[in-house]
């Protein structure tokens, strides 16, 4: 009974984290800070998802399956995000910060 | 190199073990057949080297770990009430963090570990600097305070 709570409470609070990233994504104005509304979804989203599946299946080869899982994206997700955001830095995309002058687009000239 | 074609198969052999759950004869034997294959394509490539198996991490990796899932879920909750409340939230900087690390499975961990946080990505590399974008300015003085930066090096350091 505690355990399917947990695993509730886990699996709504990882589907809460992935609904505000992804809001973060549509209202952050560049790629840049997108990245890191994609970042929640990541870690925190998938993490939490995985946990509460994790709790659901017990004691079991799938809960070792999960963790292999979540190992993989622990080491992936961080290095996707760097190469996307490397890309986009590489493309020409200026990020915008308070003191630069393409403030409105973000958009190098 | 002994010890690294030996811990390779056992640790490949494991996974094989835990991911398979069919334990008869024919699919273990198919296994380890597979597992030595493996090995021998890793060793023939030449990639069986301190990178792709860094046995030299001590142990404080297994703390630095619980620390940084925390810093993890603090930052998480950050962003995410940064992304959903009214109002624009952010204040976006790009600066460049200094590193302590040596090697670059040192500089590539702690750069996934900035990325890894939300909230801070890691933009590009140097030997002795790391250009990180900040979603606020107390995310950029976090980094910038350096705790994740030991860390790291501790980590890094051989036993």
């Amino acid at each position: 009974m505690i355990v399917e709570m947990v695993s509730w409470l886990c699996l709504m609070g990882g589907a809460l984290l992935c609904v505000a990233g992804g809001i973060g994504m549509v209202r952050f104005p560049d790629v840049y800070t997108r990245s890191h509304a994609a970042g929640v979804i990541d870690t925190g989203g998938a993490f939490m998802i995985l946990l509460g599946l994790a709790a659901q299946a017990g004691f079991t080869l799938i809960t070792v399956k999960l963790f292999f899982i979540g190992l993989l994206l622990f080491f992936t997700t961080p290095t996707s995000t760097h190469a996307l955001v490397k890309g986009a830095l590489f493309g020409g995309q200026n990020p915008i910060v308070r003191d630069s002058p393409d403030k409105d687009n973000g958009v190098a000239s | 190199m002994t010890v690294r074609l030996v811990s390779l198969t056992s640790i490949l052999f494991a996974t094989w073990l835990l991911m398979s759950g069919h334990y008869d004869a024919l699919t273990i034997s198919f296994g380890v057949i597979s597992c030595i294959a493996c090995v021998y394509l890793t060793r023939r490539m030449k990639i069986v080297d301190h990178e792709g198996q860094p046995l030299h991490l001590n142990s404080a990796i297994v703390v630095y770990w619980l620390w940084l899932l925390w810093q993890i879920v603090k930052s998480n909750l950050d962003v995410a009430l940064r992304c959903v409340l009214p109002g624009k939230r952010i204040d976006p900087i790009v600066f460049r963090a200094p590193t302590s690390q040596k090697t670059s499975v040192g500089i590539a961990a702690y750069a996934n570990s900035i990325t890894l946080t939300p909230g801070t990505v890691s933009m590009t590399t140097w030997d002795h600097e790391i250009e990180v974008h900040a979603l606020t300015r107390s995310g950029a003085d976090d980094v910038l305070a350096g705790n994740m930066d030991a860390w790291v090096t501790r980590v890094e350091r051989r036993k």
